[in-house]
């Protein structure tokens, strides 16, 4: 499998009138075609503004995004997504990259009819006509489920439901067929059997149109029967990444842990209790200068107080930013 | 394990109601002063409320002091004027500059007590309104829409016709007129905030209705009825300035912009300058008075107050 | 959508009933009318008789069924002023106060949306603050006063409009002006801030995601959304332009319904002044009604509404 999507050192930060947010430190990631990449972490910090960086679609006043690189790769050639012009840009919104959003009721315009919403991302692409638009809308939305199409074309978003709204929304995303598939948390907003549903149906399309995905999500349960990879995110940085059922058997950084111990499990007994993590939030506006999450850990030691630990292999395709071998119960 | 330290202490994100009185006014204040719109807005206001209360001081003449020989006198940097009369005089020869000072008076009288009478009507009838719901508010809501719906610069210009021209027929006329717009206002807030989850909880501990009016509702009334009056009182002197164009404001003897603009129509070919500074006095105040509005309604509306630059 | 037209429709008809019983009260209980309307010299006799010829002396609830059963059938009185009925006057003044308010209406439309859009998507702006400037302006200039200006500037001195009647096409330019002015600013801010709130809005950010050109997201997406905050508004001011043109119409001596109501009220025409009043007011709130309706159309949450 060949890459394509590079990440490297992406730094984004947001100027506020209280103060600098330094909501991403430092990300970099790959993507290989056809792969699906689990982005998990709490909110804040720093998934959702990793992904609208790279389309950029942060909003310029008050954010930037100070340095790092993206290159997204087209056969052999490659481009960095964070250098296109904005013309360029827009060629890839939607036409190499499509974006699903949280929340499906106001991510969709009220005032139009959620077909033309689908069919001008078409027009704009793939220079199709009125007539050809709507055809291939029609189909697209039998195809992500949507039942009774050509009557539903000219609906109007309220008039759907949320997991009705959710799909046409995936609709509008691979409407162009794009190389890779954003999705930011699109079924935190959603009852849970219409989760699983949506889940299935991307499975389905990212098989049927060879899609590379990123799975933005909070929810560690989702991730297991969907990704292939997970990188974990705390305070605006990476701090584990693995195969995907290596990370469930065998988390190594803390917070992972804590956040595995904090998931009810089915096949077990009810007599554990949940562990949740202690502590708050960290603190974007002045990120330390050692590690993040050591306030929270309970394995810290006065290493983790001094620097802040570099995102390291530590086996086969599992890299961890952690001074501390949980394993073992002593440091690396 | 050490606590991260992520309560921001900065003033404007912690309990503001919990602050005294003192630092809120200073907190305004400084806010002001970042905010140049706000800053123009209320040293106009202060300008023209200064020459309204120093009138006699500030005159070089007396408003109604006629000078028949130098009647329509341009102003004073043109070829036929002189600097006794800086901004010349109009048809009956008297000074400029001091009838458009003196005029200030009617209209800032007229806007300040005009919407002191709408704004406690207003506040009277809305609260009923909002308190008593049902029927009562259903008829008196359904009263301030046929009044609204009226030409209202018609009734005003037939009603200053009929009771004749009198500071005091003006202030009431615009103060009974404009009231529902207070009164929709207060209502309004009113009605979200017996609405609101922090009232409702209120109640459940047992905190009585006249607390809750006073502790609550009266505060988060303050902001939005300032505004309103604030442009309110703009648009009174507008209205002032037309009833006077008419000659149905202030008695002819008495100065005021409206009047003013009435008497320099005859003469806009031969003496244009006598209609042009009372139109740009009312401009001005306007202007101010705008530009206080806005910049109140940014700094009072709580919606806006947390998220505050 | 059906049953939120019908509610307006009948509060409409309320607020309608309403306004007669007001304008009829309003015009009696300021003073006898009979009294105000004869000239000052009139002795009590002639007082009297005057009265009774206009039936001022029925009890008032005869005189209102007498007045709203007339209005129904259109007949609202007559002119005391020109002693022919009210309404065919009425109606002969209407047109040209439509024309009136139809231009100054379509100019605060053409440049205060434009501007207002080109302002809010992009805050800080030359652009922006030119149109912040004119918003502001138009909202703080007295409109008669702006019409002597105008006047002096383009009909005295440079001679391209004139300065009242309404005789050639072009002598609408300078009241239209004149009555649009506050309409303009009002629109100006109105649509710069109902552009960027909703610049600001996720289906926005949608459309950016989806690579589409700039011009297509503003004019289609956020225009669109924009227009129903607007049209109420712009519903609203055209009533207000239609009755409140008595200044403008006086100034530039244009033959429409304000300057009939001025003249009325100089000449104590109290019939006339009544039947003006009814008029206009119908004309306001059928004007909302239609204002309503717009906005159900163009909503299609109200419009398809579950």
């Amino acid at each position: 499998m060949s890459p394509i999507l590079q990440v490297r050192n992406l730094v984004t930060r947001f100027d506020t009138v209280d103060g600098i947010v330094h909501a991403v430190n430092g990300v970099s990631f790959d993507l290989e075609e056809g792969e699906t990449l689990a982005i998990v972490g709490e909110s804040g910090c720093g998934k959702t503004v990793t992904v609208l960086s790279l389309l950029r679609l942060i909003p310029e006043p008050p954010g930037r995004i100070e340095s790092g690189e993206a290159m997204l790769y087209e056969g052999a050639a490659r481009r960095d997504l964070l250098k296109l012009s904005e013309p360029e840009m827009r060629h890839i919104r939607g036409g190499r990259i499509g974006f699903i959003f949280q929340d499906p009721m106001t991510s969709l315009n009220p005032v139009l009819t959620i077909g033309e919403q689908i069919a001008e991302s078409l027009v704009e692409h793939l220079g199709m006509d009125r007539d050809q638009a709507c055809e291939h809308t029609i189909k697209l939305l039998a195809r992500v489920g949507i039942p009774d199409p050509e009557k539903r074309y000219s609906n109007y978003p309220h008039q759907f439901s949320g997991g009705m709204r959710q799909r046409a929304m995936i609709a509008i995303a691979i409407a162009c067929t794009p190389e890779i598939l954003i999705a930011d948390e699109p079924t935190t907003a959603l009852d849970v059997t219409v989760q699983a549903q949506i889940v299935d149906l991307v499975k389905h399309l990212r098989t049927e149109l060879g899609m590379a995905v990123i799975w933005i999500t909070h929810d560690l349960g989702v991730v297991a029967g969907l990704a292939d990879w997970v990188q974990v995110m705390y305070g605006g940085m990476v701090v584990e990444r693995a195969f995907v059922d290596y990370l469930y058997e065998r988390p190594q950084h803390p917070y992972t842990i804590g956040l595995l111990g904090a998931l009810p499990g089915l096949d077990r007994k009810g007599t554990r209790r949940l562990v949740s993590i202690e502590g708050t939030p960290p603190e974007l506006m002045r990120p330390p200068s050692h590690c993040q999450f050591a306030p929270r850990c309970s394995y810290a030691f006065d290493r983790c107080w001094q620097e802040i630990p570099p995102l390291l292999p530590v086996g086969v395709r599992h890299e961890v930013a952690c001074f501390f071998n949980v394993e073992k119960g002593r440091p690396w | 394990m050490r606590e991260s330290a992520t309560c921001d202490l900065r003033p404007v994100t912690c309990d503001l109601e919990a602050r005294g009185l003192r630092y809120r006014l200073g907190r305004l204040l400084r806010l002001l002063w970042r905010d140049r719109s706000g800053m123009l807005g209320l040293t106009l206001f202060v300008l023209v409320a200064v020459a309204a209360v120093f009138s006699p001081w500030l005159s070089p003449h007396g408003p109604l002091d006629q000078h028949l020989s130098i009647s329509k006198q341009p102003p004073a940097w043109s070829a036929d004027g002189n600097w006794d009369y800086p901004l010349g005089t109009d048809n009956l020869g008297r000074d400029l500059l001091s009838r458009v000072i003196y005029g200030s008076r009617v209209s800032l009288t007229v806007g300040f007590f005009g919407v002191l009478i709408a704004g406690s009507i207003g506040l009277v009838v809305g609260l009923i309104s909002g308190y008593a719901g049902g029927r009562v508010d259903g008829i008196i809501m359904g009263a301030i829409n046929i009044i609204l719906a009226l030409p209202y610069l018609l009734f005003v210009v037939f009603i200053a016709a009929i009771l004749g021209r009198s500071l005091l027929n003006v202030i009431l006329i615009f103060g009974i007129t404009d009231s529902p717009i207070f009164a929709r206002v207060t209502r309004g807030e009113v009605l979200r905030i017996r609405r609101s989850g922090y009232v409702e909880s209120a109640k459940s501990v047992g905190v009585s209705e006249w607390r809750i009016l006073f502790d609550h509702i009266m505060p988060n009334l303050i902001g939005p009825l300032i505004t309103l009056a604030t442009f309110e009182m703009s648009a009174m002197i507008f209205y002032e300035a037309g009833l006077g164009f008419l000659g149905l404001s202030v008695p002819p003897s008495v100065p005021s912009w409206g009047n003013m603009l009435s008497a320099g129509r005859k003469y806009l070919t031969s003496a244009p300058w006598i209609a042009t500074w009372p139109g740009l006095a009312i401009m001005f105040t306007s202007l101010g008075m705008n530009l206080l509005g806005d910049w109140l309604r940014d700094v009072l509306d709580p919606r806006l107050r947390r998220a505050r630059k | 959508m059906q049953q939120y037209l019908l509610s307006r429709l009948f509060q409409s008809v309320l607020v309608l009933l309403g306004v007669f019983v007001l304008v009829f009260f309003m015009v009696r209980v300021t003073g006898d009318p009979a009294s105000l309307m004869m000239p000052r010299e009139a002795s009590p006799e002639d007082i009297q008789a005057f009265r009774h010829k206009m039936g001022f002396d029925r009890p008032l609830i005869v005189q209102f069924l007498d007045f709203l059963a007339g209005a129904v059938v259109g007949d609202f009185g007559n002119s005391l002023h020109y002693k022919t009925p009210a309404l065919p006057l009425i109606l002969e003044r209407l047109p040209a106060t439509v024309e009136l308010a139809t231009a100054a209406l379509l100019l605060a439309v053409c440049v205060a949306v434009p501007l207002g859009l080109i302002g809010g998507s992009r805050p800080g702006s030359l652009w922006d603050t030119i149109g912040r400037a004119v918003g502001l302006f138009g909202q703080s200039v007295p409109n008669f006063w702006l019409a002597l200006v105008l006047i002096i500037f383009f009909a005295v001195r440079l001679r391209w409009f004139p300065s009242f009647g309404r005789d050639q096409p072009k002598s609408v330019v300078l009241p239209a002006v004149a009555l649009g002015v506050f309409t303009l600013g009002q629109l100006v801010r109105l649509t710069r801030s109902a552009v960027l709130e909703i610049r600001g809005e996720d289906y926005i950010r949608t459309a950016r995601s989806k690579g589409l050109a700039p011009r297509v997201i503003y004019i289609k997406h956020v225009l669109r959304n924009a227009a129903i905050a607007l049209v109420s508004v712009i519903g609203v001011q055209f009533g207000y332009m239609l009755g409140g043109s008595i200044y403008i119409e006086t100034i530039f001596a244009w033959p429409g319904l304000g300057r009939l109501a001025a003249d009325s009220i100089g000449v104590r025409d109290f019939p006339m002044v009544q039947a003006i009043a009814v008029f206009t007011s119908l004309v306001v709130v059928a004007l909302n009604l239609l204002t309503d309706v717009a906005y159900a159309l163009i909503d299609p949450r109200i419009r398809y509404g579950d």
